[in-house]
């Protein structure tokens, strides 16, 4: 599973028929460091995800005609987003947190801020 | 899944058996600013597309699964038409206020 960045709806009328009835978002897959990497993928929504949330996709054929249910055996869906991600740590260190990564201009400094504060308000949060 | 754009068709009269009747459309792989972005395939078409369509394509195994037919050789097929696209206005996100 890969972790992916909304970018977008997709809006489609004439459509396969196992489509009909599903959301249809527009993902950017994350690296490790919350940036983009890699080329856009369309998925379908299975978690009520919305743009800009930062969601688990799923790409894997056989576990999706298992969730979707598959007619014949047949569902010729491949991408399927299964969460929304809340926190990703990685090095003990979160990554994303919550802002979009341009892959190009990200400030390092803003984004390890942004994270800090986040930790802060958790270890408050928690007594 | 991904984008794609129709710029043509592809003919071929011989083939294997189960693939006789299927539309074959040539498309361009497109990225997230729906630039092109590698090189032309030869895609099933499921979806009745047209030339210039903005279509979505589905890749792989799952391909062949959009046929009628069980399990042709094809590895790529058009599932959808694409009517709207609403992206995320990318300079908001920027600043922080994502919606």
């Amino acid at each position: 599973m890969n972790v992916c960045r909304v970018l977008g709806t997709l809006v489609s009328t004439a459509k396969h028929p196992a489509y009909v009835g599903h959301k249809l978002l527009l993902c950017q897959p994350l690296d490790a460091e919350g940036m983009e990497a890699g080329d856009v993928i369309i998925a379908v929504d299975h978690v009520q995800a919305g743009v800009g949330d930062r969601v688990l996709v799923m790409q894997e054929g056989g576990g999706i005609r298992l969730l979707l249910g598959a007619v014949d055996g047949k569902l010729p869906i491949r991408s399927l987003i299964v969460g929304v991600v809340d926190e990703v740590t990685v090095d003990g260190v979160a990554v994303g947190a919550g802002e979009r990564g341009t892959g190009q201009a990200a400030p390092p400094r803003a984004s390890g801020r942004k994270a800090a504060g986040r930790k802060g308000e958790k270890r408050t949060g928690r007594p | 899944m991904y984008l794609g754009r129709v710029v043509g068709t592809c003919v071929a009269t011989r083939k294997y058996a189960g693939l006789e009747g299927v539309k074959l459309l040539m498309v361009q792989p497109l990225d997230r600013a729906r630039r092109p972005k590698g090189r032309l395939q030869v895609a099933v078409d499921v979806a009745q597309a047209g030339p210039d369509d903005l279509v979505f394509l589905v890749a792989s195994r799952e391909a062949s699964m959009a046929l009628e037919e069980a399990f042709v050789p094809v590895d790529a097929a058009i599932v959808g038409i694409v009517d709207d696209l609403h992206q995320v206005d990318e300079a908001a996100l920027e600043e922080g206020g994502a919606p």
